[in-house]
């Protein structure tokens, strides 16, 4: 895995996905606003605002699914665009919505859709495919459910097994949209866990869309604010979810809600 | 939580993969069975006729070779003209509705998916009944009226679902069902008012909607066989898409699949299949939404296992009910399947019931 990266991110590293000036409009709308920021390899990141506040969408960009009004996306140093579509899905693994698979699965054959970039299109998995899904399931901790229909999980053991669909894309950008929103805390400190492993042992790139603040501080060294479309403040959880962004940000009082992170 | 202290060998052995060569065996034992029953299908039949014959005449019609005949002119045409095209046209048409199934539930994530869902059968039946009301009488490509306004009708009423049903854009799949049902309702309506003015072509046109193998020639075959052959084999190619539209559109597109563009791709292939199918046989119904089920019983659900093993078992299912159809007198070879299909389906279902849930 670690020879899928560069060294860790240094804020001189070429960036390995950047958003130069991206707006994206829905209906007229404007829900993402003139952002830009860097990921560099081996950086993570959460993404944090209130709902509407643009950060889904932003991902959604940032990943070459939506195209922005203006601005560019760029994949190390390339528009996203002009990547075709699988070189993209070698690079950027994206852990799956929660979903319901229509049909009985065991859990290695879901885990092994991950490997879809990476397959040709006829044969069947490869060593190095069999290797990777072992490799993903084993790192979430889920290789015992291997012969499970997935569709009997629990939602916790089901998060775990879709962040493993991703891992098997052995991808150096890993992103993920509300990964604990369905989870007990202990299920949340897990995952955050992981992802703060797979980020310090194996250097892949993280990038999260997180509601809880608590979880972002915590296991987060760059946590990133947005409001109504714009980033309001990017940097270490201590500068950025200060008192001040929690009152004029979330709209909340800042005694309400005490973050580790919060001295004031 | 994190990487376990498992040795990699371990590892390897617990992962071992249940389904993994159990595909070519089956896929082996598949055709092998597929082969005795054709050969029985021939075989058999209000004049009986030995295996030994049957093989004889038909290595006699494709290579010319001689191994003494014995056989009279009227077993060479029973076998080569009435029955060796039919038992073809069962398996084909068998594997291209088993396929177009696997592949509808797999596009619209449902497993109640068939053929059908397009509208494709209300557009075969009413270009059908059309065809045989029509007081004109014609042939193209030796192809009656009735086969080739009942394949129109499949492919327009395909399209036009696809159309009005937002093309399988993303999240759309509700909408594409419900535009099939609505369409295949007004079609329906017509073939109800074709009905009631047929007077005598009623039966004619009931005979389509049971679907049978006794229309079946070499002429049909060789028109539609093609087509099924190719649309087939170009859903085979698109098992990867299939595959990665199992958990959504916005994860597939993740895989790096081009969601819409595949989606269109494999609707139009699976109508094509189907459309053929039915301009030749009529409506058969149940191989489509039952074959694929059992086959994932059997194999697991990934498209690359399903659909080859669905191929196969759709013939086999068709080739035995057009069999056991003959045997009792030649019924409408959908109502045997349905009466001897249906049962055996259940009971799958209920053994399976831990592990497969519809």
């Amino acid at each position: 895995m670690t020879s899928l990266v560069t060294p860790l991110g240094s804020p001189l590293a070429t960036p390995i996905l950047s958003a130069e000036g991206v707006t994206v409009e829905f209906g007229g709308r404007r829900i993402v606003d003139d952002v830009s920021f860097n990921v560099a390899p081996g950086e993570r990141l959460a993404l944090v605002g209130p709902n509407g506040a643009g950060k889904s969408t932003l991902l959604r960009t940032l990943t070459g699914v939506l195209e922005p009004r203006s601005g560019l996306v760029r994949l190390r140093g390339v528009p996203i665009r002009t990547v075709d579509d699988r070189t993209v899905a070698r690079a950027i693994a994206v852990v799956p919505e929660l979903t319901q698979l229509p049909f009985a699965m065991p859990v290695h054959e879901v885990v092994a859709l991950g490997r879809l970039p990476h397959d040709p299109p006829l044969s069947g998995l490869r060593e190095e495919d069999r290797e990777a899904v072992a490799s993903a399931m084993d790192r979430v901790g889920v290789a015992d459910l291997s012969d499970r229909d997935a569709r009997g999980l629990s939602m916790g053991e089901r998060q775990l097994v879709f962040v493993a669909i991703a891992l098997a894309q052995t991808a150096p950008i890993l992103v993920l949209d509300e990964p604990t929103a369905h989870l007990d805390i202990r299920h949340q400190v897990e995952v955050m866990q992981l992802l703060a492993d797979l980020n310090e042992a194996d250097g892949r790139a993280v990038v999260a869309v997180l509601h809880d603040l608590a979880l972002a501080a915590n296991f987060f060294p760059r946590v990133v604010v947005m409001n109504g479309g714009r980033i309001v403040a990017d940097g270490p959880p201590e500068q950025t979810l200060d008192a001040g962004h929690i009152r004029s940000v979330f709209g909340v009082d800042p005694s309400l809600v005490r973050l580790p992170v919060m001295t004031a | 939580m994190t990487a376990r202290s498992i040795p990699h060998e371990v590892r390897r052995t617990g992962f071992a993969n249940r389904f993994r060569g159990r595909t070519t065996v089956i896929a082996l034992v598949g055709i092998a069975i597929l082969g005795v029953l054709m050969v029985v299908g021939v075989t058999v039949g209000s004049t009986q006729i030995g295996p030994f014959d049957t093989l004889a005449v038909i290595l006699h019609r494709l290579t010319g070779l001689n191994l003494g005949r014995t056989w009279s002119d009227a077993t060479d045409t029973i076998v080569w003209d009435l029955r060796l095209p039919r038992v073809l046209t069962a398996a084909v048409v068998g594997a291209a509705l088993a396929i177009a199934g696997a592949t509808f539930q797999g596009i619209v994530r449902n497993p109640l998916a068939d053929p059908y869902v397009l509208g494709t059968s209300s557009g075969a039946a009413l270009g059908a009944a059309i065809g045989i009301l029509l007081p004109v009488s014609f042939a193209a490509l030796q192809l009656g009226i009735v086969n080739i306004l009942a394949f129109i009708g499949a492919i327009a009423a395909a399209l036009l679902v696809f159309q009005v049903g937002g093309g399988g854009r993303a999240g759309g799949m509700t909408r594409l069902l419900l535009t099939g049902y609505a369409v295949g309702s007004i079609l329906a309506a017509f073939l109800t008012m074709a009905m009631y003015v047929s007077g005598t072509n009623l039966r004619t046109i009931f005979t389509f909607l049971l679907g049978g193998l006794g229309g079946a020639s070499w002429d049909r075959l060789l028109v539609a066989a093609p087509i099924i052959l190719a649309a087939c084999a170009a859903i085979a190619v698109r098992a990867r898409s299939l595959d990665g539209l199992l958990l959504g559109d916005a994860a597939a597109r993740h895989f790096g699949i081009d969601v819409r563009r595949e989606r269109g791709i494999l609707l139009v292939l699976a109508s094509m299949a189907t459309a053929a199918a039915v301009a030749i046989t009529g409506l058969i119904g149940f191989v489509g939404l039952v074959v694929p089920h059992v086959v994932r019983l059997l194999v697991g659900a990934p498209a690359r296992r399903v659909l080859p093993i669905s191929a196969i078992a759709g013939a086999i299912l068709l080739v035995s009910a057009d069999l056991v159809a003959r045997m009792l007198g030649d019924l409408p070879v959908g109502v045997v399947m349905a009466m001897l299909g249906a049962p055996f389906f259940l009971v799958l279902l209920y053994q399976a019931r831990s592990g497969y849930e519809l």
